[in-house]
């Protein structure tokens, strides 16, 4: 009993250390350490386990434990910034698929009796298994998605209304599990039921609401962790899931504010499976967009007083973060005022911007939310749209019957000239044709962006 | 429903409010090793995992909680170092400049 008490204490102290890590993720200077707080955490609680006496047999753990964190750690060393969102949407899958086999671990460990479970188990189990299952599947889809593989939304007839009956014959069933003795073949059912349901709930979701599929499914695999917690009647288990359910929520909010859309509409409104484009497309044929070369936007660039550069997913996957930083030091060097203007949803999870400009030296004090660029745009000389679209569309401000009215933007039609870097005037990934190509004072600087970023800095040392 | 389950459902709630008052003030910038971060955590059922492969119970069991070891594993090592690698990145002034 005595040792019982001190595993328990252990357990509480690693869930401590998750909230006092955490709290230190409020600040760049002390994250890190708060990373570590929590890594530390793990650790203890995962000692304490293995001194849990119920353990006698420590082969399969041991090579559990070795084969995971070489996996883990391979990954982890390997993947580049830029495939940041497919590795956490992995890693989400994982949390949840180990949490949903821990909750089918204790329903098969009641097999053979032929009383059901009490109500409470028979309970915790189905909402382990349902989470635990959607979460797998949901972020293998979510990664293929991010990967490239299947980018486009699929969607077919009545699409919501199946959706719906399958989940509520999952219910149904998890009801009947936890009121019938235990049944190994219909919980199965309920298990595949809950993986298929995972990937169609993600599959008509398009590539670039992708923030907040990741955001929600990080949410799923702490509230798999819950439900795990509830099976074992571990405190420590609630207490984590339960924090990382609250993390993903907020960001799901935040994704889902900076888009101006409700969740609602994210999970079913299918957008950008195309049906706006030809129409956009059409419309926007009578209209002429000014090019620039490069030699001209280096001179724009060199002799402006300020320039906010605003990136976007074309950056992540020009992989032209570098290069970007290394345009904004000469610009720098010559006396330009650099900021950058990160949009919430610019990329394919919360924060990838930030990460990327990281990963290129770029200090975080020169990256600022658009509420802190908006204000005071009129006086930048030079705002340079780096693969970005719909988060600089000022239709979202002007029109209120674009898809995308209300949706904060970084209003850089309104700085004194922009220069968008882009490789054609294919509307984005709303599929709506953007009208800041029109403007007057913007130019378009046609290519890949890696390429063009390089030319122009050519053409600056040329100067 | 017993006691246990009712404690649990209080320490649940009362997680989560914890868990919205320290969140909502990780800066934006932050949010992707937040994601990370979190995920990490959420790799507590590593706990279940190991007692369910360790319990020597049936093949079946083993075999469940033997998966479930290395996908969480997966899950806490992978996390928390790539989130680390992450962090390591973030920095306020061009100091220590040195890859590109």
């Amino acid at each position: 009993m005595n040792f019982d008490l001190y595993i328990w204490l252990a357990y509480l102290l690693a869930a401590v250390l998750f909230i006092l890590g955490l709290k230190q993720l409020s600040s760049p200077e002390t994250a890190r350490r708060g990373n570590r707080i929590a890594a530390f955490g793990m650790l203890l609680a995962v000692i304490a386990t293995l001194l849990d006496r119920q353990i006698i047999d420590f082969s399969w753990i041991v090579i559990g434990l070795i084969t995971g964190s070489l996996i883990g750690a391979i990954m982890a060393r390997s993947v580049k910034m830029t495939a940041m969102p497919q590795m956490v949407a992995v890693f989400n899958g994982f949390g949840g698929g180990a949490s949903g086999l821990v909750a089918a671990a204790e329903y098969v460990r009641h097999m053979g009796g032929a009383q059901p479970l009490t109500a409470d188990l028979g309970i915790s189990i189905m909402a382990g298994t349902l989470i635990g299952g959607v979460t797998l599947s949901g972020s293998f889809v979510a990664f293929a998605k991010l990967q490239g593989v299947a980018e486009a939304a699929a969607t077919y007839p009545l699409q919501k209304t199946f959706n719906f009956i399958l989940a509520a014959a999952a219910v149904a069933i998890a009801v009947f599990l936890i009121l019938s003795p235990v049944e190994p073949n219909i919980y199965l059912v309920l298990a595949g039921l809950a993986l298929v349901l995972g990937v169609l709930v993600v599959i008509p979701i398009g590539g670039a609401d992708m923030p907040v599929v990741v955001a929600l499914l990080n949410s799923y695999s702490g509230l798999a962790a819950s439900a795990a917690g509830f099976v074992l009647s571990n405190n420590a288990l609630i207490i984590s899931g339960a924090l990382v359910g609250a993390s993903g929520l907020i960001l799901t909010n935040i994704m889902c504010r900076a888009m101006n859309r409700s969740l609602a509409n994210v999970l079913f409104g299918a957008f950008g499976a195309g049906a706006a484009t030809g129409a956009a497309a059409a419309a926007a044929g009578e209209q002429v967009a000014n090019p620039v070369d490069a030699e001209d936007c280096a001179m724009m660039l060199a002799y402006a007083r300020s320039v906010v550069f605003v990136p976007g997913y074309g950056l992540a996957v020009a992989q032209a973060q570098h290069r970007l930083r290394e345009l904004a030091d000469l610009l720098e060097a010559r006396g330009v005022d650099v900021k950058y203007a990160i949009h919430p949803v610019a990329g394919r999870m919360p924060g990838h911007m930030n990460v990327l400009l990281a990963e290129a030296n770029v200090p975080y004090t020169q990256l600022y939310e658009i509420e802190d660029v908006n204000p005071d745009i009129a006086n930048v000389d030079v705002a340079v749209v780096v693969g970005a679209n719909d988060v600089v569309n000022p239709a979202a401000r002007d029109d209120p019957n674009s898809d995308i009215a209300g949706m904060p933007i970084v209003e850089v039609d309104k700085a004194r000239h922009c220069v968008v870097l882009k490789r054609s005037l294919n509307p984005g990934f709303a599929g709506i044709q953007n009208q800041l190509f029109f403007l007057p004072n913007t130019r378009m600087l046609f290519g890949s962006a890696e390429k063009s970023i390089a030319d122009v800095i050519h053409e600056v040392k040329a100067l | 429903m017993t006691g246990t389950l009712l404690v649990g459902i209080y320490v649940f709630v009362l997680a989560m409010f914890v868990g919205f008052e320290v969140i909502t003030k990780v800066p934006p910038t932050l949010h992707t090793p937040l994601m990370s971060g979190a995920n990490a955590i959420s790799g507590i059922s590593i706990v279940g995992a190991l007692v369910i492969a360790g319990t020597g119970g049936s093949q079946l069991l083993t075999i469940i909680g033997f998966v479930a070891v290395v996908l969480a594993t997966i899950n806490v090592i992978g996390g928390f170092m790539v989130t680390d690698r992450m962090l390591q990145m973030f920095r306020r002034d061009r100091g220590g400049e040195g890859a590109s």
